[in-house]
């Protein structure tokens, strides 16, 4: 009787001191656009943060301590996300995520750096990190290394002397159409047509009709994907056969669902997809379908990887310490060999811009096909 | 309106502005960022209230006078000049603009000043993203300076916060002062009867066409503001819905009262902020409540006190009546 | 020339959408005056409404069935009782503000209870392409226009041959003489909200299969036939249509051959060409009711 009771005050105290071995929950903070024109960027990044975390949390957390995330929405709007990003400061988070838009970030940087907390997002704008922010860091390709990889592929394998561009007219269209531009001159390409098109515009018999008149050696098409869908059935109906090249959102399988044939033959560089031909992406895939029963884009990934990387600085620095958080992600190399849950080798530099491996790929039959493998450089 | 009635009022006032001088000093950066937003929107939406609930003209372009108010500080302030200057052209800028756009509008027919201005907040908000030479289009412009008021540098929430206010005070006493006038007074003719205004010698068309533009430039003062406080400005805010945002505004709050707008402007603000807690559900709550506010007050909050106070007084008039009655009829 | 031609079928297929959508718009605030600014949100309803019940597990035809049935009964007969009916007699403005609000309501609940992702959605309209006169036209979009065509004849002919569309055009000019005269105005408004509900539903499955069911996809399509029915005159079934078209057609030829970052603009710039020579709308009469 004695003996029980006391046994189960041993047993009291020692779970007692295994719950605070664990310690308080590693808080995480991450403002997105959940609602708005960019709700379908913000609730993909934030379906791939909550997936990760759960995946995390499951195996015991991070150092022995569970990661917490709070979700703000910016409503896809600079001024919302910067009193959020505020908001989420106050409450000094272990490290800032988000938000996806380039506006947004470029408002909301500023203030990560001023209250030296790292901030890991999803702009894409090539400018982003090239202010000599100290404390941000992206989780895909920049424009800026992105952009010349498609300009090459065009000026090499397509030899096209004169390409018409279409983009859609937010930061993220005319961030690529701008970087391009610029690539293009390098080569002596000639920007035949210039088109700049809207987000959720149903319509593209226009807009091809002038690529028709402008009659370029290949279409540059940079619009998101059900743009892409609606830009490509419209191609073939007025059947324009020159080569097709894009970016991730051309060529997804999203595309080819929504386009059917329309959507073969066209190209596109791809950075982050999850049809890439990459084992640790499928089966994120398959555990995305099955939580959330549709398969993300690569804002979803990008916030899977997000909680990855903190994961693996963390590890790294053995510690939870939210001021060297930052020096040490800088220059740091994940292998997907220790850590799954990055997918993909990748090494970020002192700017915190990602090397990895991109694909080449082309839709062939309804089905992505990689053509060539651009490896990290590093 | 009793003199026990009047000192209640005045001291009302007195403990509302202490209370949002002296309350929001211990607040964190987040709470004065909300604050200051919140001022600033009380501004624009007094300028609407002077075109919707005294001249009775729909604007749906208010969101669109901000943004040129906002464009006109982010360029100027980002070029070394001063806000004073920004503030000046903004208010030239919005007002020539109202007065173009109200003038064959109003000479039309009544309503369609509000399709006018919805066509023109459409406009500007692809001038605002097309013309990159000026605007930076789609990039928007960053770093926007805060300013040095009489010495002052406001680049900290507090300070900043208390420009803002300063500012919606400034606004108010003009305002103020603006419906006392003979023009106010012509206005509120308007609203009330424009047969009768018109009759009596009031050139009503030129009246509310200057409602419009004062209530325009008010946008424009807005805008100033705006952009420094976000510091950043792309075009995206400016478009329609905000525009409707602010017609929404006045309406909830009661348009044609004074302190219509600082009641709408704050449920605007800072409902959905608080209703925050609800994660997803927050915009879906926050549309309920602003249904369900006008299902029970049509005429905004104030509208419905003012009808509340109204019968209130009407009862206690006639209960002094029939007291007085029975007097009469049991005296002998 | 062939150019034109090709850009002119694209754009009246456009048109007819917004022209769909702007009948019911012109239809509530002839009958009501109430300016929906949730329009756009009752077209994008349904085919979500379509969507629920077959992932529930029935078939395509039941669930446009359920859908059409479900529409009439929330997005007509509640829409109705709950929000119009309290709010009417107060004019027009706390109406049309809570209609902004019942928009962002609808946009945030299929967000929140269905998903942010856009999804494909069955075509009643087989896909494809048919060749005619050499131009090549997407089955889709001349199902849109058969449809927009048909609505008209149905809706000029349910109002100009019936004792019931006498009723409501009497209604709709003026209810207190309506009434006296013995039209029973109620019921006449809920016929039109019923009206109005059944067509964003027929829009809504025509339309979906090309700009996909999501929960945004409203805005554009709401405000592109609120500028429709203003330009068409507030008052008139074909000028709505008419209005429909027209914007179709400029907004596709000022793409092609004034400005693609510009394209909204034209339309807006003829609207309000249209306002100051000709205020009552292209086809519209001059208003009689003081607003």
């Amino acid at each position: 009787m004695r003996s029980g009771f006391f046994a189960g005050f041993l047993l009291a105290t020692v779970s007692a001191a295994a719950a605070f071995a664990q310690g308080a929950p590693i808080k995480l903070a991450n403002v997105a656009e959940l609602s708005g024109g960019g709700a379908t960027v913000g609730n993909n990044w934030k379906n791939g943060i909550d997936l990760a975390i759960e995946e995390i949390n499951a195996k015991g957390g991070l150092l022995g301590r569970k990661l917490e995330v709070t979700h703000a929405d910016s409503q896809s709007n600079p001024g919302v996300a910067r009193a959020q990003v505020q908001k989420a400061l106050d409450s000094e988070p272990y490290v800032l995520l988000g938000p996806g838009y380039s506006g947004s970030v470029k408002v909301t940087a500023p203030l990560a750096a001023e209250a030296g907390i790292a901030q890991i997002m999803g702009g894409e704008a090539a400018e982003l990190t090239q202010g000599g922010n100290k404390f941000l860091f992206r989780t895909s390709f920049g424009q800026q290394s992105s952009m010349p990889k498609v300009a090459k592929y065009i000026n090499d394998e397509l030899k096209a002397k004169s390409v018409a561009i279409v983009w859609v007219n937010n930061d993220f269209g005319k961030g690529g159409r701008d970087v391009i531009t610029k690539e293009f001159a390098k080569y002596n390409i000639k920007v035949a047509a210039d088109i700049s098109t809207e987000a959720g515009q149903a319509d593209f018999a226009a807009d091809v009709s002038k690529i028709k008149a402008a009659a370029p050696d290949a279409v540059f098409v940079y619009v998101n994907e059900e743009e892409s869908a609606r830009m490509l059935k419209e191609l073939k109906r007025q059947a324009i056969t020159v080569p097709l090249m894009g970016e991730t959102t051309l060529v997804g399988q999203k595309v080819v669902e929504l386009a059917g044939d329309a959507a073969n033959g066209a190209r596109g560089h791809v950075g982050l997809t999850t049809d890439a031909p990459v084992d640790l992406i499928k089966a994120f895939r398959e555990k995305f379908v099955k939580k959330y029963n549709y398969v993300p884009d690569h804002n979803g990934l990008k916030g899977y990887l997000a909680i990855y990387m903190i994961k693996a600085t963390t590890e790294k620095m053995g510690k939870v310490d939210a001021k060297a958080f930052a020096d040490n992600l800088h220059g740091l190399t994940i292998k997907a060999a220790s850590e799954p849950g990055i997918l993909m080798d990748v090494t970020f530099d002192e700017k915190g811009d990602i090397d990895r491996q991109g694909f080449l790929v082309e839709i062939v039959d309804g089905k992505q096909v990689v053509k060539q493998v651009l490896p990290k450089l590093n | 309106m009793t003199a026990t009635g009047k000192y209640l009022r005045i001291a009302l006032g007195v403990v509302v502005i202490a209370a949002l001088i002296i309350v929001p000093m211990n607040f964190n950066r987040y709470g004065l960022f909300i604050l200051s937003q919140w001022a600033v929107m009380t501004i624009a939406a007094m300028g609407l209230n002077l075109t919707l609930g005294y001249a009775g003209q729909v604007s749906l372009a208010q969101g669109a006078f901000v943004g040129i108010g906002a464009y006109a500080a982010a360029i100027m302030t980002t070029q070394g000049l001063p806000l004073v200057a920004a503030l000046g052209v903004a208010i030239v800028l919005c007002f020539a603009i109202g007065w173009i756009l109200g003038y064959p509008a109003l000479r039309v027919q009544h309503h369609y000043l509000a399709f006018v201005t919805l066509a023109f907040s459409t406009l500007a908000f692809l001038v605002f993203r097309n013309e990159d030479w000026l605007t930076k289009g789609i990039y928007g412009i960053s770093n926007i300076p805060r300013p040095n008021v009489l010495g002052f540098a406001t680049n900290r929430p507090l300070p900043f916060y208390y420009f803002c206010l300063g500012s919606l005070a400034l606004v108010s006493l003009a305002m103020w002062w603006l419906i006392r006038s003979p023009w106010g007074r012509a206005f509120v003719a308007l609203r009330e009867n424009p047969v009768r205004a018109l009759s009596l010698g009031i050139d009503t068309r030129r009246y509310t066409l200057m409602a419009f533009a004062i209530g325009s430039a008010l946008g424009g003062v807005a805008g100033t503001l705006y952009a420094p406080l976000t510091q950043y400005i792309d075009p995206v805010p400016f478009n329609l819905s905000l525009s409707l945002d602010l017609l929404m505004m006045v309406i909830v709050g009661g348009s044609g009262f004074f302190f219509g707008p600082f009641l709408g402007a704050m449920i605007a603000v800072l409902l959905p902020e608080w209703l925050r807690f609800t994660q997803g559900y927050y915009l879906m709550l926050y549309a309920v409540a602003v249904m369900l506010l006008l299902i029970y007050s049509p005429t905004g909050i104030l509208g419905s006190l003012d009808r509340y106070l109204a019968e209130r007084r009407t009862k206690a008039a006639s209960a002094l009546r029939a007291v007085a009655k029975s007097r009469l009829e049991t005296a002998p | 020339m062939s150019n034109l031609l090709d850009l002119l079928v694209a754009g009246l297929a456009t048109g007819a959408i917004y022209a769909l959508v702007a009948v019911g718009f012109m239809l509530l605030w002839q009958t009501s005056q109430t300016i929906n600014f949730a329009q756009g949100e009752f077209v994008m309803l349904p085919a979500f409404l379509m969507l629920a019940v077959m992932h529930a597990g029935a078939p395509f035809w039941l669930a446009i069935i359920l859908g059409i049935l479900l529409s009439l009964l929330l997005l007509g007969l509640g829409f109705k009782l709950l929000l119009v009916d309290p709010m009417l007699r107060h004019g027009v403005l706390p109406l049309a503000i809570a209609t902004m609000a019942l928009a962002i309501g609808m946009k945030e609940a299929v967000k929140q209870f269905f998903s942010a992702e856009a999804s494909p959605f069955p075509s009643i309209v087989p896909a494809g392409d048919v060749s005619i006169l050499g131009r090549v036209v997407s089955l889709q979009s001349l199902g849109v226009l058969a449809l927009a065509i048909a609505v008209v004849i149905g809706l000029t002919a349910l109002l100009n041959r019936t004792s019931v569309g006498h009723q409501m055009q009497a209604t709709a000019q003026n209810p207190t003489v309506a009434r006296i005269i013995g039209v029973p105005v109620e019921r006449m408004i809920l016929l039109t909200f019923l009206i109005n509900a059944f067509l964003v539903a027929l829009a809504s499955l025509l339309i979906t299969p090309i700009y996909l069911a999501k929960f945004s996809s409203g805005e554009i399509l709401g405000q592109a036939a609120f500028i429709a029915a203003i330009v068409g005159g507030f008052n008139q079934v074909r000028g709505a249509i008419a209005g429909g078209l027209l914007i179709g057609v400029v907004d596709n030829l000022s793409a092609a051959y004034v400005s693609t970052q510009y394209r909204a603009a034209v339309p807006l710039i003829l609207l309000i060409v249209i306002i100051l020579f000709r205020p009552q709308g292209l086809l519209g009469r001059p208003e009689e009711r003081t607003v």
